[in-house]
Formats: C-alpha cells, sequence, structure tokens
C-alpha cells in the first residue's frame, strides 16, 4: 500500500485520516487552529500524525499566523477552526489574506451533513459568510469529494493570484470511513491563469521604456508573491530607472538599492511621490493601483503612459487605463522584457538616454531635498527614533511583522528590507491586532530568523492572548510597543481634520509590560528615555526567548509626509505646521 | 445602465451566490436572473439584466470571468445577440370579452395555452418591450396576473472557449514518525 503516489492507497480511514493524508502530500507541516466539537475527529487524528498543530488562543489568530507563515515563506498556510463561533472569527483574518493576496487553506468543520439548516448547535452558514472572504470556499458534504477538493483548495490558492481557500467539512465526512484513493490530478475548467505575458505587447514595453525619457518602476506585492526580486533588479538596472516599491511591495528591490527611491503614497516620501507626478513612463508591476497609493486618482501619474503587468486581468486598467497591458506572471513577463531590452539596447538606448540620466539626477535632487530623515529628541524617545534604532540592528535582514496604525508607517518609512519576504504587514485591509499573530506564523516558519513584532499599544491588545502561544513554543519574538498612548492614526486624524477633538483614542491603563510579561514567564520592560533605548534593544536582542519591550514614545507625533485624503499626491503636507515667530 | 450578462458556469452549489454576489455587494439591484443547464448537465448558463454604473460595467465582467466556477463571462449589452422573455399571463376573461382578447393574442404572437369558463393562459415569447405592450394591452380587458422569465439572450457570433486542462497532483511526502501532538 505504500507506494510513490501515496502512502496509504486502498487503505481504510476516515475523513479526517484522510485530509491529512491529502494536508501532507501538499506538503503542509504545521497548522494554527483551535478545536471544537465538531473537529474533535480531525484534532483525534492528528493525536498521533507528524503534521504539528499549533494551538492558538483565538481563532482570528490563527488565520492571522497562518498568513504570517505564507507571507514569510511564499507557501500556503494553513488554519483551522470548529464550526459557528470558529468559523466566524477566522473571517478577519481571511479577508485579510484576500486583500494582500495570501495563499492561505482554511479547515472549517460544520455540523453533520443532517443537520445542516436546523440551526443546530453551533451551526453557521460558513460557506456562505465566507464566499466574499475568500478566493474560492468549498462545503463538503461527501467523503467521496474530500482528497479532491482538497487538492483543488491548495492550487487554487498557491496559483494565479493567490488568496485564501476555505473548505468547510461536516462532521459525518471527517467521522465516515472510506478507501483512500490518492488523487492523482484536479480539473478546474473555469479557472484560468495566464502566466506568459504577450510576446508582441512585451516588445512594444521595451520599446517605450526605452524612448521614455523619466521612466519609473512601480513595483508592489505582485513582486513578492512572484519571487520576482531578482528580475525586477535586473530590470531596473537594466535601464537604471528609478523605482519604488508599495507597502506590499517592500523588499521585492532592495531598499539598499542605488535606484531605489522608497515607498509611494499617503504616507510615501518627497521623491516617491513627486517622481510618480513627473514621470512619462510608469512601469507598473503587480500593483493594483490602490487608493493610499494613488491619492486622488485624476491627478495621479498624469504625465505618464503606462505599461502594467498582472497575472489577475481584473486589476488592468481597473484604476487606471494601461497603455500597454501586460496579463502574465510577472517573473516571467520581467525575464522577456528585460530580454527584449537587451536585445534593442544598441539600436534604442540613446533615445532617452540623455533625458534619462538627467531624471535620475532630478530624483536624486528630491530625495536630498526632503529625505526621510528620523526625528531624534534628547528627552523624549521619537517614534522615528525607535524605527531607525531597530533598522540599526537589523540592517536589513530580520524579518518585521507590524500591527496597523501610525508605527506602521514609521517602520515602512525607516527601516530597510534588503529581501522580499522580510517585511510583514496587513496591507490592504488593515487589520489591527495581525502583527502579533503574524509574527508567530513567520517564527514557525523560520525557527532561527530575528522576528521583530512591532505593535501598537492599540493593536498589541487586540493579540495579548498570544502570549501564551509564544511562551508555550518557546517562540523567541522580540515584541516592541511603540506606545504612544494612543490610537495614533485616528488621533492624527482628529487632531487634523476634526478640529483635535479627540473622540475615544486615549488607551489608558495600559498594563505593565514587566509585569504583564511576567506572568506568561517571560521578560520584559518599560522604557521611556532615549539614552535607555539602544540598550534595551540590544538586551532584547540577546534574549534567547521572548522578549516584550514597551517603548513609550511621544505621545503626539504625527506621520509625515501625508496626502489628505482627497487630495493628489504632490500636494503632500511635509511636515506640522511650524510655529509662528513673533 | 442596464447590462446584460451572458455566463457560462459550472453547475455547482454556490456558483450562482459567487456571481449574484459580486452584483449584491456594490448595491446593484438585478433586473432578472435565468439560469439552467446547458446539454452538458455539469454546465449552466446563466443570462443576468442589471442596473449596473457605466464605469463598472467592464470590471464586474472581469470580475465574473475570474470566478472559479465561471467559464466564460460575456457583455452582451451591445454585442449582436438574440435576446428574448417568456411571458405567461393569466386573464379574466368573461364571454363578452373572449374573441376580442384571442384577438390581441394573436397580434403579438401569444397563445392560449389553457382555457377556463373564468379565462385563459396566454403564453408569448418576445424582446422585452414587446411584452411590456402586451401586458398593457391586456390590462384593458381586465384582470391580469405575468410571469416573466427574465431575458435569455445567446450570442449571435460564437466565442471560442477557452478551458483549462487537468492538472498533476504532487507525489506524496514521505511521513515522519508520528505523535507530534500528543
Ligand atoms: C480591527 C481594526 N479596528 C479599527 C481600525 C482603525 N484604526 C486604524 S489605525 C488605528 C489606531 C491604532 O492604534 P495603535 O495600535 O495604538 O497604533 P498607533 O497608530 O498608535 O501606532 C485604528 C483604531 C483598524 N485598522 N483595525
Ligand atoms: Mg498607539
Amino acid at each position: 500500500m505504500n507506494d510513490k503516489t501515496g502512502h496509504f492507497r486502498g487503505e481504510v480511514m476516515n475523513g479526517a485520516r484522510m485530509l491529512l493524508e491529502c494536508l501532507a502530500r501538499e506538503q503542509v507541516d504545521c497548522i494554527f487552529g483551535y478545536p471544537g466539537g465538531v473537529t474533535l475527529p480531525f484534532y483525534d487524528a492528528m493525536y498521533d500524525h507528524p503534521i504539528r498543530h499549533v494551538l492558538v488562543r483565538h481563532e482570528q489568530n490563527a488565520a492571522f499566523a497562518a498568513s504570517g507563515y505564507a507571507r514569510a515563506t511564499g507557501r500556503v498556510g494553513v488554519c483551522c477552526a470548529t464550526s459557528g463561533p470558529g468559523a466566524t472569527n477566522l473571517v478577519t483574518g481571511l479577508v485579510d489574506s484576500l486583500m494582500d493576496s495570501i495563499p492561505v487553506v482554511a479547515i472549517t468543520g460544520q455540523v453533520a451533513t443532517r443537520l445542516i439548516g436546523s440551526d443546530a448547535f453551533q451551526e453557521a452558514d460558513t460557506f456562505g459568510i465566507t464566499r466574499s472572504c475568500t478566493k474560492h470556499n468549498y462545503l463538503v458534504k461527501n467523503l467521496a469529494d474530500l482528497p479532491q477538493i482538497v487538492h483543488e483548495a491548495f492550487h487554487i490558492a498557491s496559483s494565479g493570484r493567490p488568496g485564501p481557500v476555505l473548505v468547510d467539512i461536516a462532521k459525518d465526512v471527517f467521522q465516515g470511513q472510506g478507501r483512500y484513493e490518492p488523487v492523482s490530478a484536479i480539473h478546474l475548467p473555469g479557472y484560468k491563469v495566464v502566466v506568459d505575458g504577450h510576446a508582441g505587447q512585451v516588445r512594444r514595453a521595451a520599446q517605450m521604456m526605452w524612448e521614455a525619457e523619466r521612466p519609473l518602476v512601480y513595483a508592489g506585492g505582485g513582486i513578492i508573491a512572484a519571487a520576482a526580486h531578482e528580475e525586477l533588479r535586473e530590470l531596473v538596472e537594466a535601464l537604471d530607472a528609478p523605482a519604488v516599491c508599495t507597502l506590499m511591495g517592500l523588499g521585492g528591490l532592495s531598499s539598499g538599492h542605488p535606484n531605489f527611491i522608497s515607498m509611494p503614497g499617503m504616507h510615501g516620501s518627497y521623491a516617491a511621490n513627486m517622481a510618480m507626478t513627473e514621470t512619462d513612463l510608469l512601469i507598473a508591476l503587480g500593483v493594483r493601483f490602490d487608493d493610499r497609493v494613488t491619492g486622488r486618482l485624476s491627478a495621479f501619474a498624469p504625465k505618464a503612459r503606462v505599461i502594467h503587468v498582472d497575472i489577475d486581468p481584473a486589476e488592468i486598467g481597473k484604476n487606471r487605463a494601461a497603455d500597454i497591458p501586460i496579463v502574465g506572471d510577472v517573473k516571467r513577463v520581467l525575464k522577456r522584457l528585460t530580454q527584449s531590452l537587451a536585445e534593442t539596447k544598441d539600436e534604442m538606448r540613446a533615445a532617452g538616454g540623455a533625458a534619462r540620466k538627467a531624471w535620475k539626477r532630478q530624483v536624486r535632487g528630491w530625495m536630498e531635498e526632503h529625505p526621510l530623515t528620523p526625528e531624534v529628541s534628547a528627552d523624549e524617545i521619537k517614534p522615528q527614533h525607535l524605527m531607525a534604532e531597530i533598522d540599526r540592528l537589523s540592517g536589513g535582514e530580520a524579518i518585521v511583522t507590524v500591527d496597523v496604525g501610525q508605527h506602521q508607517m514609521w517602520a515602512a518609512q525607516f527601516i530597510r528590507f534588503h529581501h522580499p519576504r522580510l517585511w510583514i504587514n496587513s496591507g490592504g485591509l488593515g487589520a489591527m491586532g495581525f502583527g502579533l499573530p503574524s509574527a508567530m506564523g513567520a517564527q514557525f516558519a523560520h525557527p532561527d530568523r530575528l522576528v521583530f513584532s512591532i505593535v501598537g499599544d492599540g493593536g498589541f491588545q487586540m493579540s495579548v492572548p498570544e502570549l501564551a502561544t509564544i511562551v508555550n513554543h518557546g517562540l523567541p519574538l522580540k515584541i516592541i510597543i511603540m506606545n504612544n498612548g494612543y490610537l495614533g492614526m485616528v488621533r492624527q486624524w482628529q487632531e487634523l481634520f476634526y478640529n483635535n477633538r479627540l473622540s475615544s483614542v486615549q488607551l489608558d491603563n495600559f498594563p505593565d509590560a514587566a509585569l504583564l510579561a511576567a506572568a506568561y514567564g517571560f521578560r520584559g520592560r518599560t522604557i521611556e528615555h532615549p539614552r535607555e533605548l539602544a540598550p534595551a534593544l540590544e538586551e532584547c536582542i540577546q534574549e534567547p526567548g521572548p522578549y516584550l519591550l514597551n517603548v513609550r514614545v511621544t505621545p503626539f507625533e504625527n506621520v509625515y509626509p501625508m496626502v489628505p485624503a482627497g487630495a493628489a499626491i504632490h500636494e503632500m503636507v511635509l511636515r506640522p505646521p511650524q510655529p509662528v515667530e513673533a | 445602465m442596464m447590462q446584460l450578462i451572458s455566463l457560462l458556469m459550472e453547475n455547482k452549489p454556490g456558483a450562482l451566490m459567487r456571481v449574484t454576489g459580486l452584483l449584491t455587494a456594490r448595491g446593484y439591484n438585478i433586473e432578472s436572473l435565468t439560469v439552467a443547464r446547458t446539454t452538458d448537465p455539469a454546465l449552466s448558463r446563466m443570462s443576468i439584466l442589471v442596473d449596473v454604473e457605466p464605469h463598472q460595467k467592464a470590471l464586474v465582467i472581469k470580475q465574473m470571468s475570474r470566478l472559479v466556477n465561471v467559464l466564460q463571462a460575456a457583455d452582451l449589452s451591445e454585442a449582436p445577440a438574440a435576446r428574448r422573455e417568456l411571458l405567461l399571463a393569466r386573464i379574466k376573461a368573461p364571454l363578452p370579452n373572449r374573441a376580442a382578447i384571442l384577438k390581441e393574442a394573436e397580434i403579438f404572437g401569444a397563445r392560449a395555452i389553457d382555457s377556463s369558463p373564468e379565462g385563459f393562459v396566454l403564453e408569448v415569447t418576445s424582446e422585452g418591450e414587446k411584452l411590456d405592450e402586451f401586458i398593457e394591452i391586456l390590462g384593458h380587458y381586465g384582470e391580469l396576473e405575468v410571469t416573466r422569465s427574465g431575458m435569455v439572450a445567446v450570442p449571435l457570433e460564437p466565442k471560442k472557449l477557452k478551458l483549462s486542462r487537468p492538472r498533476e497532483v504532487g507525489p506524496a511526502l514521505e511521513t515522519e514518525p508520528a505523535g507530534a501532538n500528543r
């Protein structure tokens, strides 16, 4: 029975065990989950199965941890929850993965098939609820369908534009006995993935690039998803064009690369936003022209022609019409583009050559005019200072997960990433509570890497229970709370746009970090003076286990530059209003 | 504006919900929707008439095409296509009116498929506007109850169907010693 296509071909087993066989074939090594009534048979099967199950403390965190695992590795992250409340608790995490195109498979238990529709205990319409929260979802009512569906789920999650897929399995399917026949092939006739870009379009794009005088590469999460970072670097160098990476694309081109500007958009740098505004050729690679990047769409990149490469045809032309649309896997397309650039180099390079040199100088000039420089003060820890210190320790090499808010933006501005899959954040959904559990997922995937989880005092308190999971598994996470005493990002908007009427944004009664960590059995500390910062961070990373560092920072600092809602990105506000001298 | 969408999709539970979900998520009202299986019982053909914002027309089609269960999505709003709708009307027809009603029916190409002393059930297929007129006219004769099928449409030129081929599932992993989660 133990042959090449499956260990247990022909063996009689229950559905739960069959599911595990399928997961093993998909090379799953770790499931983040939380058990319950209808998943009892599955948990029983896991009891003596080699796939590791990580018991989180809330299902939302199972979904976030699976997402963190997937973001850190590029492999499918797996989470599991019971029916009803377990499944509904997954929802935020699924939408997060959907918005950021992260491959996740969620397994949920459902009440027994004969009870579906009867308002049975812990019944919820998980299939219906998660329809719009997933790339695709399944309800399994027959054991015979289970292996096929599981393999389809992994294929859909990880191919094309990746995303979450949920498989809802009725209890009697878990319990039912059947002969396990490993699935040899799946067939999804309507699931179309175009990988090779249109050759003619690629040639035209290369020509347009040589003709451009002010080309700008605008690279996003698609570069990370497609592992196209090398190809991206080659293109950037072949054309010697400046490049921005979006919040989702950070690390796609090394922050240390001489052509790298920064992140563009709402809290992007002056140079990045000016380059977007002045470019005559926007080379958009694995991006979706998100509103946080474009600002007022009608004023976005007004002088540019657009080459748009994406694997999802629905993204092309969605927010901005493309002069050259190319549907395909950005890795393959970039390879060909660079090839095409090389082939035409001798005849074409001169076309925009001199102008392109001047353009690079201009971009450099913008970077020098308004660089992103961290604020530092002698008597308070500025949040930017904190990020700069973490950056110094990371040196572009550590994994950094963040939560959502001001700290997220400062981290994106000041921490460098020399490789893809180091920077992990909830970009599209902006889901608070993401930072800590996603770091667990990343650390499980890379037990020996340095992983910082930088969280706000708000978001941290959404995920406190996971401290138990972290200690439980001895995850050496470096948890850094950027504690400004406020829901800082909301406070910033209230200050700037609502006459500083600070409504329900103050976070009083934050716990004592040392005591909190001690209560969970690990070390923690609170600091508030700039001179403590470097030594405390050193101590934190020297600690072999987890560490909770609570950093009290200036409470009323705002994130700049900032593009106000509805403004064009070149209309960014660069700094707080300066006091007028008498 | 009204958009007429034709879809070829897998005949599977939930497929309908995925398609309509894209419309309801935008707060669109579906004017009519018909779905039935094709000669291949594994597939269904769906026609939707929906009021969309003009700038969303193309995106809606692309997002429908991207659904795993959808094999093909086409916008027939402006395309050359045959469009038909079926109407069933029950009309009260006292004796003095009966001949006149049947005469009207004849003009509109309708036929009576049931007749009783109380009245008729009439059947007619046509493009949408003609049916509106027919209902208008019949209304003058007496109490009327109508059921419409909603628009079904077929493009006049066949569109080439591109389908994905089956895909192999990877080989099994060698599993390690048991007992990880005790
Ligand atoms: C689940 C969720 N609820 C609400 C919000 C809205 N929101 C965005 S940023 C923010 C403040 C976050 O505060 P904190 O975690 O302290 O981070 P800071 O901005 O202070 O760095 C809030 C409430 C959100 N993004 N996610
Ligand atoms: Mg805060």
